[in-house]
């Protein structure tokens, strides 16, 4: 697999660390129903057969965190964007 | 000359021999041969025994489809089970021996296995050896292993090395046959970086093998014209003895170049084999398609081949494989080994065509030859001994005769070689026009031509070659004219013949796994209805050919006796790699000491020659202890290290604790969210001790928070979790908080750190450092720490402790790391400072029970710990909220808990359970673990750290610590962790 890196082009797959699901945000620590809201962050995970938004570190690489939409039947990666440029408010 | 050899040109050097042995005995050949053809033109024709029943075995085929002709190739720690002798390129000096027999290839004690046949059966596996269980590890297993096998693996360590490469390109073209050929000069004459792999030695494919004419010259030798062309083409390179194995992903490829496995010991500095990694923009498939035979009775007998293989055996390498050569075909193109075989003189005693109808032009031009011509006739049987003697051949008319024959080709038809096009997920789709599946689905950039997608003909390969290369340099933005090339017209009429009804003697469909029609025909009684189901029952097609000659026959055979058209049975998916692939190729350089980097502290050069005793920690190389002459052992060696710390003063290089430089206006504000205490609050010019939960509430690493400058800070990881630390505050800054004005980088390399801890440190550092800082006591109190110049460099000290004494730890760049160490010793010899290793400072760690990577290990909390009163009520922070859950906050929780022996001289084990004295070494009476064990020095007997339930209100209880692993059981004593100065006085002196 090859992931297109905003900052260093395209690259193998080996030079990147997965995290998972990019949809899972943090919730408001200081909601009333904070401690269920992260509980579903943390551990509820869709797994759609298509595409899935998740997110890369480009560890051996420049150390950022991307936003990659990647169809889960093929591979498919089919949009890279920086994870903070995808969740800043 | 051998007797088998036949004159005239072909693709060997007959200026040249070659020696070689196969079963110790001596044969000769020519460079160009492989270890195959030179057996064959040495009258060599049985190769092996079969898998299970181990029959006699020859040639079948001339390429890497081969089932038959498995050899051990080379001796001793070179020795290779398993080779295929059709692959095998010969060279001067080669050893070979057959596999797989006992005592001897022609007498084969295993042979026996024949007339226990209906025992071997399809799923006798799953039926024969069920009962009495007993008898399967006494009795079956060892005895089956012995008769049913392939060769030996060497059981020294292999000398050769391997090496990775990796490579970029427009075009890959997969398989160096005319329509490869065509695709890489098409593209390559346009400047398209292109990239040519074939599994052969010699380019052309079918070519090499077979008689044809491009534009007025002979197919071999366009091929070797257009090698010479593509050589001289700057950006194409020919990767040959190169097989692509696998499809991956992202276009990328792997492929495997047999660098070395043609010369008999690699050449200097030359790996054995080579593993490509390619990424490719556009890739072709040119990889052909594989003949295979039609099923019929003793149709494993040696000198039963592929028609196509008996003209590669007489056109390429110039060898007759009989002297009276039968052909039994069921397509035109069958015909073509006939009429070569007579061009090379070799008697054909008869053309036996499944078909009732043949081209006129064919019928025409054999009786021209005078030969016998029988159209709707098959071959029941063979005769013979350990090779064809005779075959019993059905006519037209149901008469059944007998033809003398010492050989006999088959020409069942051609499959597309798919195998390349399903890695991804495709699925080869049955073609009604050539009678076989070809590519379904193609992964993206990919483009099947030639053969390997059903253009059967030459024109059609040069024709479907040429438009993908053309279409591969106009992806990679280069115009490429449409090359195209004269050739003649060829017949392709087929009808498919599978096996044939009414077979005499033992049908073979998998020759490699011994896989028999009638082993077919109980999967289809039992219910077996698809491929895949097929497969696993009768071992179809899981032999290392990976049934690449009987698979659509099983199949096809399947279908038949399921009532089903092959178009509707499906076939079998095939996965990487498309040929065996050694081990050692994919881990290439990474083994022994390059199995993984290796970090060296700055200190390391001066910790050698001390004689430190190293050890690998993490990516790290550590001192372990430092011997000194007349030491008993390691022990004394660390009692000595530990207390001349405790007494005196000593040195550790702490350099590989991770270091992460944290600035910005917002550096205060995001660590507060990254660490369970208060960090905002601390004052400049002083470090604090700081634990970060990981989201869910659990402990990720422990370590230092250095406050050097109001906007600037600086972290200490532990050596384990450095990278995963660096990773968790990275995706803190640019995924959860990105409008925080904060920025990090890893500083662990840069700056060489050393601990001078013990009563005398502060004495040896005002000795060193001079009045480049005032480290004494009131200016410089515990937790202190300041940036300074020494000798006009940049320094740190830090007044932190992990030895429980006064210490420090002095950070200089990390190319003075060793100078500083240097005089730091040189400085403390009057204080009779002494050098310590990681072991010591583990000892002295644990006498002050401060929690490491045993106890920080994924599964524990602050509180278990014993760290609760560190996290912070008054901010949010990463883990607060989930560290709350009724779970993690349990009284009943394993809490961090130190062990002494109840009899002082007992040893403490790491990894013993704490039961309750008297209750029974069962799970549910488990009450916690060691985790970290020593020799305490300074106490004179060990000390251990646990978790126990309930840990902290059970000071003084007595309990066991069951170690059923190492058969210990030793009563200790629960106690508060820290052993050595539970008030702290010593680190505030
Ligand atoms: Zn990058």
């Amino acid at each position: 697999m090859r992931i297109e890196c905003p900052f260093c082009g395209e690259r193998d797959h080996s030079e990147f660390a997965y995290f998972g699901d990019a949809a899972c945000a943090r919730p408001a620590p200081g909601a009333a129903d904070a401690q269920a809201r992260f509980v579903e962050a943390v551990y509820l995970r869709e797994n759609p057969a298509g595409a899935h938004r998740e997110l890369w570190y480009h560890e051996f690489g420049c150390r950022s965190w991307l936003q990659v939409t990647r169809d889960t039947r093929t591979h498919e990666i089919l949009e890279v964007r920086l994870a903070r440029e995808s969740t800043a408010p | 000359m051998s007797s088998h050899r036949l004159s005239g040109e072909g693709a060997i050097q007959r200026d040249r021999t070659l020696s070689f042995t196969f079963d110790r005995r001596g044969y000769t050949g020519h460079p160009g041969d492989t270890l195959a053809s030179a057996l064959l033109a040495s009258g060599v024709r049985l190769l092996g025994r079969s898998f299970k029943y181990h029959r006699p075995r020859g040639l079948l085929s001339a390429g890497s489809e081969e089932p038959n002709a498995l050899v051990e190739l080379r001796a001793g720690a070179r020795r290779e089970p398993n080779t295929r002798a059709t692959m095998i390129e010969l060279f001067d000096g080669l050893t070979a021996r057959s596999q797989n027999r006992w005592p001897s290839l022609a007498f084969d004690a295993g042979a026996v296995n024949s007339l226990l046949s209906r025992l071997f059966v399809a799923g006798f596996y799953y039926k024969t050896f069920m009962w009495p269980a007993a008898w399967w590890e006494r009795l079956y297993e060892p005895a089956i292993r012995r008769a049913a096998g392939l060769g030996r693996a060497s059981r020294e360590a292999d000398p050769d090395t391997y090496e990775k490469a990796h490579a970029f390109c427009d075009l890959l073209v997969i398989g160096g046959g005319p329509a490869g050929l065509a695709a890489a000069l098409t593209a390559g004459r346009a400047g398209a970086r292109v990239i040519l792999c074939d599994e052969d030695f010699l380019l052309g494919g079918r070519l090499n093998g077979d008689r044809h004419q491009i534009g007025g010259e002979s197919g071999a030798l366009w091929a070797r014209r257009s090698e010479a062309e593509l050589r001289s083409l700057p950006e194409v390179r020919l990767l040959t003895r190169t097989t692509v194995f696998g499809v991956y992903d992202g276009s990328t490829f792997a492929a495997l170049e047999r660098v070395s496995d043609h010369v008999s010991v690699p050449r200097p500095h030359q790996p054995r084999q080579r593993l490509w990694k390619i990424v490719a923009r556009r890739a072709v498939l040119a990889a052909g398609a594989l003949e295979h035979p039609i099923v019929f009775g003793g149709n494993d007998r040696p000198g039963v081949m592929l028609a196509s293989a008996v003209r590669t055996y007489v056109n390429r390498f110039r060898v007759a494989p009989g002297r009276r050569i039968a052909l039994f075909t069921a397509c035109d193109d069958g015909w073509k080994t006939a009429f070569d075989l007579l061009e090379a003189r070799i008697d054909v005693p008869v053309i036996i065509d499944a078909r009732r109808e043949i081209p006129p032009a064919l019928r025409a031009q054999g009786s021209r030859h005078g030969v016998r011509i029988m159209t709707g006739a098959h071959v029941l049987g063979t005769r013979g001994g350990k090779g064809v003697e005779a075959i019993e051949v059905r006519g037209e008319d149901g008469r059944v005769s007998r033809v003398r024959a010492d050989s006999l080709a088959v020409a069942g038809g051609w499959s597309p070689n798919t195998a390349l096009s399903t890695h991804l997920g495709g699925r080869p789709r049955w073609s009604e026009a050539i009678g076989a599946h070809v590519p379904g689905d193609l992964p993206r950039g990919m483009t099947a031509v030639g053969a390997a997608c059903g253009e059967l003909a030459l024109a059609g390969a040069l024709r479907t070659g040429a438009a993908a290369g053309r279409e591969a340099a106009g992806s990679a933005g280069l115009e490429a004219p449409l090359e195209q090339w004269r050739t003649e017209e060829e017949p392709v009429g087929f009808a498919r013949r599978w096996s044939v009804s009414g077979h005499r003697g033992k049908a073979f469909v998998d020759y490699q796994h011994d896989v028999t029609v009638e082993d077919i025909e109980i999967a289809a009684r039992e219910g077996f209805r698809c491929a895949e189901h097929l497969k696993r029952y009768t071992t179809l097609g899981m032999g290392t050919d990976q049934g690449r000659t009987s698979q659509l026959n099983g199949h096809a055979l399947l279908a038949t006796l399921t009532q089903r058209e092959p178009a509707d049975m499906g076939t079998i998916c095939a996965r990487p790699p498309y040929t065996p692939v050694a081990i050692a190729a994919l881990a290439a350089r990474a083994r022994g000491p390059q199995f993984k980097p290796c970090r060296l502290t700055p200190s390391h050069r001066w910790a050698e020659e001390r004689g430190a005793v190293l050890v690998d920690a993490g990516e790290w190389r550590r001192a372990r202890w430092f011997p000194l002459t007349g030491e008993a052992d390691w022990r004394s060696t660390v009692a000595r290290e530990v207390a001349g710390v405790r007494a005196g003063v000593g040195i550790c290089d702490v350099s590989t604790l991770g270091k992460i430089d944290v600035q910005g206006a917002d550096a205060g504000a995001f660590l507060d969210r990254i660490y369970a205490n208060m960090i905002a609050t601390l004052p400049v010019g002083r470090t604090r001790y700081g634990i970060m939960l990981r989201e869910d509430g659990i402990v990720l690493d422990d370590g230092t928070v250095a406050r050097l400058g109001e906007c600037h800070f600086l972290l200490s990881t532990s050596t384990i979790h450095a990278g995963r630390v660096m990773r968790h505050l990275t995706h803190a800054r640019q995924v959860l908080w990105p409008q925080l004005d904060v920025q990090l980088v890893s500083v662990t390399e840069q700056w060489a750190q050393m601990a001078i801890a013990g009563p005398h440190s502060r004495e040896l550092l005002m000795r060193v450092l001079g009045d480049a800082v005032d480290v004494s006591g009131p200016r410089f109190p515990y937790l202190a720490c300041q940036e300074f110049l020494w000798l006009g460099r940049p320094a740190r000290l830090f007044r932190i402790s992990f030895s429980g004494e006064l210490g420090y730890e002095l950070a200089v760049p990390a190319r003075y790391g060793e100078s500083a160490v240097r005089a730091l010793m040189a400085a403390g010899g009057t204080l009779g400072v002494v050098p310590y290793g990681t072991e010591a400072l583990g000892v002295m760690r644990i006498e002050k029970g401060h929690a490491a990577g045993a106890e920080i290990n994924g599964t524990t909390t602050a509180a278990d710990l014993g760290l609760g009163r560190l996290v912070s009520a008054r901010k949010d922070f990463i883990g607060r909220v989930l560290a709350a859950r009724p779970g993690l906050a349990a009284a009943d929780r394993p809490a961090l808990i130190g062990l002494t022996p109840v009899e002082r001289s007992a040893r403490l084990s790491t990894g013993a359970h704490l039961l309750r004295p008297g209750a029974p070494a069962t799970l549910s009476h488990d009450e916690g673990f060691i985790s970290s064990t020593a020799f305490s020095p300074t106490l004179r007997h060990w000390v251990g750290l646990g978790f126990l339930s309930r840990g902290r209100e059970r000071i003084g209880e007595r309990m066991r610590a069951y170690d059923p692993l190492r058969g210990e059981d030793v009563q200790v004593e629960i106690a508060h962790p820290v052993f050595y100065d539970p008030a702290g006085e010593r680190v505030r002196s």
